[in-house]
């Protein structure tokens, strides 16, 4: 488990230099998941203690939003003063998103079952 | 003897240890609800803990950054969790047999219809220009979206907060908006889940069905690169065509 968790932070660590030393838009993180995801599907196996603290940390990935999700305090009064364009805006995008995404995939499946 | 409960407060409202207890304590109470009544959308965990934590410090008068130096032990996580998604991720790729030109187009419409319809409709309902640029990244996970806000002149805490605003709104609406919509398979539903709420709706998949919650990952993983290359370039496009009146 710990030397799982230190691939994991090596992997983070690793995109953050990457990111930072060539001056890239990608957040570290997700240059450390692509990375681990390369030397995965280069290696075709999952070591069983990595995916064991994976999903560890994956179960309860929801807890790891509460902190940011409480910076709310902190815009109440912006939130005040905009609430309907940000509610509008984030209630109108996120059906759109869910049915844009969720149509496409479905459409493209329904062709490749008529195909078969 | 008299305890001193006055010397008690200064040092537990100062204490990582309280914030730290408290954001566990509240995510439980959250989960336990939200179990109890029998998962019901509405009760999200997440929503459950950010409104008690907020009613305490409010309450208290604990300010926002005094909070948050205890919980960035959990906020910190969020950086290893991301780079974990590439394990269910790998798991999936290494499972399918093709398909994979019809996810690739999913996503790149689904990130951009995120980061589009977002911008647009704030900007129909007279969003500030600050909130409007905010708003663009909330369908990525947080860590991503608030460097892309920083990138592109937003302001990055707010655009946390709009996250997860996001990722509730779409763990609540977003199995009704599917079946509303005849979505029926589990990896175009999870997918779906993924694009448009990160890793809260990915947590809502997870529990409804296995094979949704693969693919909600692995959306989660792909539309972080995407977005994370998409905005900027979508941002510097826009300012290189003189739309300096956003």
């Amino acid at each position: 488990m710990l030397i799982a968790f230190t691939q994991l932070l090596v992997c983070q660590l690793c995109g953050e230099v990457i990111t930072r030393g060539f001056d890239l838009a990608i957040p570290g993180p997700v240059l450390g998941m692509s990375l681990l995801l390369v030397i995965l599907l280069y290696r075709g196996v999952i070591p069983s203690a990595l995916e064991s603290t994976a999903e560890g940390i994956l179960t309860h990935l929801s807890l790891l939003f509460v902190p940011a999700g409480v910076g709310v305090i902190a815009h109440l009064t912006l939130l005040g003063n905009e609430w309907q364009p940000i509610i509008g805006s984030l209630i109108g995008s996120t059906v759109l998103t869910v049915l844009v995404t969720g149509w496409v995939l479905e459409r493209f499946h329904r062709v490749s079952r008529d195909e078969s | 003897m008299n305890p001193n409960f006055g010397e008690v407060w200064v040092y537990l409202s100062a204490s990582p240890l309280t914030a730290l207890t408290a954001t566990l304590l509240a995510y439980l109470i959250g989960d336990w609800l939200y179990r109890k009544s029998g998962r019901m959308p509405l009760l999200n965990p997440v929503l459950i803990a950010v409104v008690l934590i907020t009613l305490c410090l409010m309450a208290s008068g604990i300010d926002y950054w005094t909070y948050f130096e205890g919980a960035q032990f959990v906020h910190f996580l969020l950086g290893p969790a991301t780079v974990a998604l590439a394990i269910p991720v790998a798991k999936l790729l290494r499972d399918m047999s093709g398909g994979f030109a019809s996810l690739g187009i999913a996503l790149f419409l689904g990130s951009v219809t995120a980061s589009v319809s977002a911008v647009v409709i704030g900007e129909l309902l007279n969003a500030s220009q600050q909130t409007v640029l905010s708003l663009a990244p909330k369908s990525v996970t947080t860590a991503i979206a608030m460097g892309i806000s920083e990138r592109i002149g937003g302001l990055p805490s707010l655009t946390a907060v709009c996250v997860i605003m996001t990722g509730v709104i779409g763990a609540i609406l977003g199995p009704y908006v599917l079946n509303a919509a005849r979505i029926t398979s589990w990896d175009a539903r999870g997918f779906a889940m993924g694009v448009a709420a990160h890793g809260i709706g990915t947590a809502r998949a997870i529990q409804i069905n296995e094979k949704a919650g693969a693919f909600a990952s692995l959306a989660v993983g792909l539309n972080g690169l995407a977005t994370a290359t998409l905005i900027p370039i979508f941002w510097s496009l826009w300012q290189w065509w003189g739309g300096a009146s956003l």
